[in-house]
């Protein structure tokens, strides 16, 4: 097999058999991506050399025997992720020439545990996106293609898209992403992978680059369910660093992978079914309630009422707290500034950002910043986190009857480039699924579970209590199980 | 008496708030592991998250929590149990984030107030409204170079104390007064230096005027003074300045100012407009600071003795009258010293020479009491050698003198230099007689009424013992000879 | 909830990105179009409801402290590293004349 169709727990075996070394895998990575990043656009730096480097120290290490649980691993960090001497752009111009002299939590225990970084993938703007064009860096190709139009170049989703690009090519077997509205699951479901969202808390926010900091949380990508679990278990964490990260202690989540669902009481919330939702969707979606019905499991009926506000919520809320968050992007400190002749420092703040940012950026800052000016805070933001209360109280109701919820990810399959890129509204409608979890702070794993009648893949989302990312985990290795997905993209290594 | 100044149209009143921020003594920051200290390199003091690079957060220091609980205690305030950080939204060079780090809409400590001692020996109360925590922000140099300006993060993410108090005060003297207070209670907490020169505490002074009588008008702030010199100064300028706008018809407008310290007067800030957008909202990198009841209770049972607790002791204790006290307690240094001084010995003696000869030799030496040449264990050696007969008191501020130079103990320096006290009544007679009979004349004088002699056979026998002999015997001996 | 064109100059301005008059209409409309789809949240009820706190799901626990101990600082040049101006160790930017 080469060394691109492995998956992690297949590779980190052959590692294991010495059937493999770490410099093999990494190179066979790095080729992939030479070939193949030009037209996917998947990553904006590779970091070729320090991959070899990495992979090279990793094969020492494994000669010691002192491997680490992701030794030899190689993966895309998502250009959000602050990367000590690894220039890290959030894919905005603002950020040009900006090189952390720090390490991200996240990706300093992912080194820790020996993964090697192949580059920084490619994102939305700030990770504020749905398609990954608003990055300033360009589009990513999906590499999925529609069966009755194979020319068209479609989005990968976002904000993570090139993360989810480059797993689902095969240029790397797994991939870091964020996620505050959907920008992990979304993608997964466009690009016909596995992505996990965890709790908020479970990953430590240190060292990235903050959008909306009561929503953002890490999470990985990678093809199967059990990746996921042993790519999240090395992410996870408590760190002093941040306050908000939750101090607990973190399982086995691989070991939840192959549990199964016999007995588990699934929810199938019935605001979830909206209204023009394309008969595919609606299909695979009873398909995969059926197939934990055969598991064993028991499916029932909830209802989460304020479903329908969660968009507009997120919407005031996440704005709100961009707005702030990007205040710091101002040219003096680091990134790009621009400077006219005889300009005094308000005009520098205003030229840097204005040219800095790119239009959703500044849509986003714009209407974060109204919704947060005088007189307007009580009406805006404090009833948005009131609603959002009530999402969360939604939710901790559903807990009462049932243990997890099986929902679509997206509205629709992945859409082509020049579809909805001009209407910011239509564009935030494909969050409308993904967004709950977002604003109730819970755990959400996407899982490809079949195509459409155009051969795109299609996800479903299971969502859990807070901190059960194992039964989640248990949910989606099920479906996943049953569903027997095998196919691949056209475009891959 | 009511302060009041006299305008075209009547007599006026004015009406004083002051905002006082405060910087927290701490070894750390704030938010951040970056140290505090005052005067480093530039820069040198800065972590990642006081630098606002992307991806940091901020993670709240317990001292500096502790400290403002303290603060509070000792303004008798409440405490409250639950607050919360919100962000501040503004933007300038000096603010790293673009917003400071503060707590608007629920402070950590509440109501409480201080009273306040005046010239003519009135108290006075004043109202704290709250005392909430903050980011202090960097600093911004304009002067060294021609286009430019350079930025210091050193100072960025200090811990500031910032308290507010009612617009209870009504004259200069007040706003000095209350200023003085504060910084007394905080340097005996130790939780803030107090050092204006430095910039470690520093006023904002709100200042409205008004017909006694009336509501409230509106009101200017004058930012950042630096001095309870110049607070009061300000006061009286700009309540001038507004006195005049109003009689001459005109209103004033709510605006920030600043003090003008070599011309004496308030000038309006460069145009902010916007300023007073802040765009308030809890910070989402922060939960909510919760204390534990018995966390406070602890800080509470550990607090030293307050300034007015103390002076109200010293007068009780060892009848000192409310000006000594005062005086004594103004720095807890001092208070320290002072009861060293006095443990076990007569309180108003050694509070005389504290206020009188330790003072003065301070300020000659222009040392302060933290520093002093002498060591307040021997100058109670001292005054034990003056009650035991040792020195006269004459004798004593000679060796204190030297004392002061050489920083030797008292005993040291009575051996070394012969100093002491001669009570020996033969020796003294001797002088006595030797004397009169050198001034034959003068004791004629003397015995036919000129009383005004006596001080000068006194001095005579003074100088031919070299000032060693005990006054008290001197005069009982010479008054049994002239009789 | 409509924004005007002075409303929508004050908000760049607040957030200091500036807005040229050729922008100004299709930032406006954009914005209007965003607001105009939040307004429904006017309609949910709120009574008695408390604000979530922050992210966490299950209530915010509060505050993690830290000690008193100096752990950072000390690093200027990577502070300094990224300086778009630098003058010795400060950072440089235009002159303000307060």
């Amino acid at each position: 097999m080469r060394p691109t169709e492995l998956t992690i727990a297949e590779g980190l075996a052959a590692l294991e058999r010495r059937e493999l070394s770490a410099a093999e895998w990494a190179a066979a990575c790095l080729d992939a991506v030479e070939r193949l990043n030009p037209r996917l656009n998947a990553f904006i730096t590779v970091t070729a050399e320090q991959a070899m480097a990495a992979a090279r120290a990793s094969d020492a290490r494994r000669a010691r025997g002192e491997a680490g649980p992701l030794d030899g691993v190689p993966l895309a960090i998502k250009d959000l992720f602050c990367t000590e001497g690894v220039p890290t752009t959030a894919a905005s111009r603002i950020l040009d020439g900006f090189v952390p002299p720090y390490e991200s939590t996240v990706t300093a225990q992912l080194k820790r545990d020996g993964a090697v970084f192949v580059g920084k993938a490619n994102l939305d703007e700030f990770a504020m996106g749905s398609s990954n064009l608003t990055s300033a860096y360009g589009g990513v190709e999906n590499p999925w293609k529609r069966g009755d139009a194979p020319g068209v170049r479609l989005v990968p989703g976002g904000s993570s898209g090139g993360s989810a690009a480059a797993v689902a090519a095969r240029l790397v077997p797994g991939a870091t992403g964020t996620d505050t509205g959907g920008s992990i699951r979304q993608p997964a479901a466009f690009c016909g992978i596995a992505g996990i969202k965890p709790t908020y808390g479970r990953c430590s926010r240190y060292g990235i680059v903050a959008f909306a900091s009561s929503l953002d949380q890490a999470g990985p990508f990678a093809r199967t369910v059990e990746d996921c679990a042993i790519l999240l278990r090395s992410m996870s964490g408590h760190d002093p660093k941040d306050s908000t990260s939750a101090d607990r202690p973190v399982p086995d989540f691989r070991a939840a992978v192959a549990r199964g669902v016999k007995g588990l009481r699934i929810g199938v919330p019935r605001e979830y079914r909206a209204e023009g939702m394309p008969a595919e969707i609606e299909a695979l979606w009873q398909q995969g309630l059926a197939w934990l019905r055969d598991g064993g499991a028991e499916i029932v009926d909830v209802s989460l009422p304020h479903t329908r506000h969660a968009l507009p919520t997120y919407y005031v809320v996440a704005p709100a707290e961009a707005s702030s968050n990007l205040a710091r992007y101002d040219g003096v400190r680091f990134g790009r500034r621009v400077l006219r002749q005889g300009d005094d420092l308000r005009a520098m703040y205003e030229a840097t950002r204005a040219e800095g940012f790119g239009r959703e950026v500044q849509r986003r800052i714009l209407i974060g910043t109204y919704v947060l000016s005088a007189g307007y805070y009580d009406a805006y933001y404090l009833k948005a986190q009131k609603v959002r209360a009530l999402i969360a109280r939604d939710f901790a109701e559903a807990w009462t009857k049932v243990d997890a919820l099986l929902t679509p990810t997206a509205p629709s399959a992945a859409f082509a480039e020049g579809e909805k890129q001009d209407d910011p509204v239509a564009m935030y409608l494909n969050d409308i699924f993904t967004v709950t979890a977002n604003l109730a702070g819970l755990p959400g794993l996407s899982v490809p579970a079949g195509l459409d009648a155009q051969g795109l893949p299609l996800g479903l989302q299971v969502i859990g209590r807070p901190f059960d990312e194992e039964g989640v985990l248990a949910v989606g290795g099920a479906i996943e199980r049953a569903a027997g997905f095998r196919a691949a993209p056209e475009v891959r290594a | 008496m009511s302060y009041r100044i006299e305008g075209a149209t009547g007599h006026w009143e004015v009406v004083i708030g002051l905002e006082v921020h405060a910087q927290i003594l701490s070894r750390a920051k704030l938010f951040s592991g970056a140290p505090t200290a005052f005067g480093a390199e530039p820069n040198s003091q800065v972590s990642f998250v006081d630098a606002g690079f992307p991806g940091m957060l901020p993670v709240i220091n317990r001292e500096c929590v502790a400290q403002a609980v303290r603060t509070g205690l000792g303004l008798n305030a409440e405490i409250h149990l639950w607050s919360r950080f919100d962000r501040k939204n503004y933007f300038y060079a000096d603010l790293p984030q673009g917003y400071q780090i503060s707590q608007y809409a629920h402070p950590v400590v509440g109501k409480g107030s201080v009273e306040i001692e005046l010239s003519d020996g009135t108290t006075r109360t004043i109202g704290i409204t709250r005392l909430h925590l903050e980011q202090d922000a960097g600093k911004s140099l304009h002067d060294q170079h021609p286009t430019k300006s350079f930025i210091d993060l050193n100072r960025s993410g200090v811990a500031l104390m910032e308290i507010v108090s009612e617009p209870d005060m009504r004259s200069p003297e007040e706003a000095g007064a209350y200023l003085a207070k504060l910084r007394q209670i905080m340097r005996y907490l130790g939780t803030c230096d107090g050092n204006m020169d430095e910039g470690s505490m520093r006023a904002d002074v709100n200042v409205s005027v008004r017909k006694p009588g009336e509501g409230f008008r509106t009101r200017c702030e004058v930012k950042n003074v630096n001095s309870i010199r110049f607070v009061m100064q300000a006061v009286e300028a700009e309540a001038r300045r507004q006195i005049e706008l109003w009689e001459q018809g005109g209103t004033v407008e709510q605006e920030t100012r600043l003090f003008d310290t070599a011309r004496g007067v308030t000038r309006s800030m460069r145009s902010k407009e916007d300023a007073h957008d802040y765009r308030y909202f809890p910070d989402p990198d922060l939960p909510p600071l919760v204390l534990d009841a018995a966390w406070v209770e602890e800080l509470r049972a550990a607090l030293p003795e307050l300034p007015d607790a103390r002076r109200a002791r010293y007068m009780r204790d060892f009848g000192l009258s409310a000006y000594d006290a005062g005086v004594l307690t103004a720095e807890r240094e001092t208070a320290a010293y002072f009861e060293t001084v006095a443990a076990g010995r007569d309180p108003k003696q050694a509070a005389n020479w504290v206020m009188g000869d330790l003072f003065a030799a301070l300020n000659r030496t222009k040392r302060d009491i933290a520093s002093s040449p002498v060591a307040a264990a021997d100058l109670g050696a001292l005054l034990d050698l003056m009650a035991d007969g040792t020195l006269s008191g004459k004798l004593a501020k000679e060796v204190f003198e030297a004392m002061v130079d050489t920083g030797r103990p008292p005993a040291a320096i009575v051996e070394e230099r012969g100093l002491r006290q001669v009570t020996d009544s033969g020796a003294i007679e001797a002088a006595v007689d030797a004397v009169l009979a050198a001034h034959a004349d003068k004791v004629a004088e003397y015995r036919s009424g000129k009383d005004k002699l006596f001080g000068f056979f006194v001095g005579q026998v003074m100088k031919a013992m070299a000032g060693k002999a005990n006054p008290a015997l001197v005069n009982e001996v010479l008054k049994a000879r002239l009789t | 909830m409509s924004l005007d064109d002075a409303t929508v100059r004050r908000v760049a301005a607040l957030a200091r990105i500036r807005l040229s008059d050729a922008d100004l209409p299709r930032v406006q409309g954009e914005l209007n179009a965003i607001l105009g789809w939040i307004e429904q949240l006017q309609a949910v009820n709120t009574d008695g409801v408390e604000p979530m706190a922050g992210g966490a799901p299950e209530g915010a626990r509060p505050m993690p402290m830290r000690d008193d101990v100096v752990t950072d600082g000390g690093i200027a040049e990577r502070i300094l590293a990224n300086a778009p101006d630098r003058e010795g160790d400060y950072f440089a930017v235009p002159k303000v004349v307060e």
